[in-house]
């Protein structure tokens, strides 16, 4: 299985800022196959949820137009050493995949 | 990492998915499948755009409200095939604020609508882009 995200989680006090890249093609459904011409079906992540401690802190819902390889900065407050922050995601072919860490 | 673990707790959220505001391929009509009706400009709100996105395929965004009581930020790149880009919802605990990267089909404006209380406000920002990124 190739890496599928990294996330990276600076805390500074009660602040964290949350980044993370998801390897995803993020297929538009325009593009054709520079060898067989033929279009590339659309492929995207539909939905991601944030979750900090089992709760829902964010929820976001991505069109085809967001760029290969998503990148996702997102600001949580109340934070402390050992809080854990889950994320998971969706697309349209129904796989999904995510990530969780601890806040340091 | 962490591929197997991090499954089960995924179960528990029903993810939304705007199907009808996500398809539409009209600006105005996308403004209205996500409720945004009497906007009102606000420079409360900040959105960062480069002034000329060299690649289309990447345009990095950068999106903050300062409106009390911000919910919801919806993202449009008004001409491309299908306007509204991504919608975040800010749940207790996180700052209105958000970066992101989209792709532009052509030169366009950006505008970013905030639900607060009830009410939309927006802002906006026009983007040169040089090679379009919707064959992306």
């Amino acid at each position: 299985m190739t890496d599928p995200m990294r996330m990276r989680i600076i805390r500074k006090e009660d602040v964290a800022d949350i980044k993370m890249l998801i390897f995803h093609p993020m297929e538009t459904g325009y593009r054709k196959n520079t060898v067989t011409g033929e279009i590339v079906p659309k492929h995207f992540i539909k939905t991601l949820q944030a979750q900090h401690n089992g709760s829902t802190v964010l929820e976001v819902q991505w069109s085809r137009s967001v760029s290969r390889n998503p990148f996702l900065h997102f600001r949580l407050r109340g934070a402390s050493a050992g809080d854990e922050i889950v994320i998971a995601w969706q697309d349209n072919f129904g796989e999904t995949g995510g990530t969780t860490a601890k806040i340091k | 990492m962490l591929a197997g673990v991090m499954m089960f707790p995924l179960r528990l959220i029903a993810a939304q998915w705007n199907d009808k505001a996500f398809n539409e391929v009209d600006y105005a009509d996308s403004l209205r499948s996500v409720g945004a009706v009497d906007l009102v400009e606000s420079d409360l709100i900040t959105l960062k755009t480069p002034e000329i996105a060299e690649n289309g395929s990447i345009v990095p965004i950068q999106v903050s409200s300062e409106i009390p009581g911000t919910q919801r930020i919806f993202v449009f790149a008004e001409k491309n095939p299908q306007p509204l880009v991504a919608s975040f919802t800010f749940h207790k605990g996180v700052d209105p604020f958000f970066a992101t990267r989209i792709k532009m089909g052509e030169s366009a404006s950006v505008h970013v609508v905030a639900l607060a209380d009830g009410k939309y406000f927006m802002a906006s920002r026009y983007v040169k882009v040089t090679i379009g990124g919707c064959g992306e």
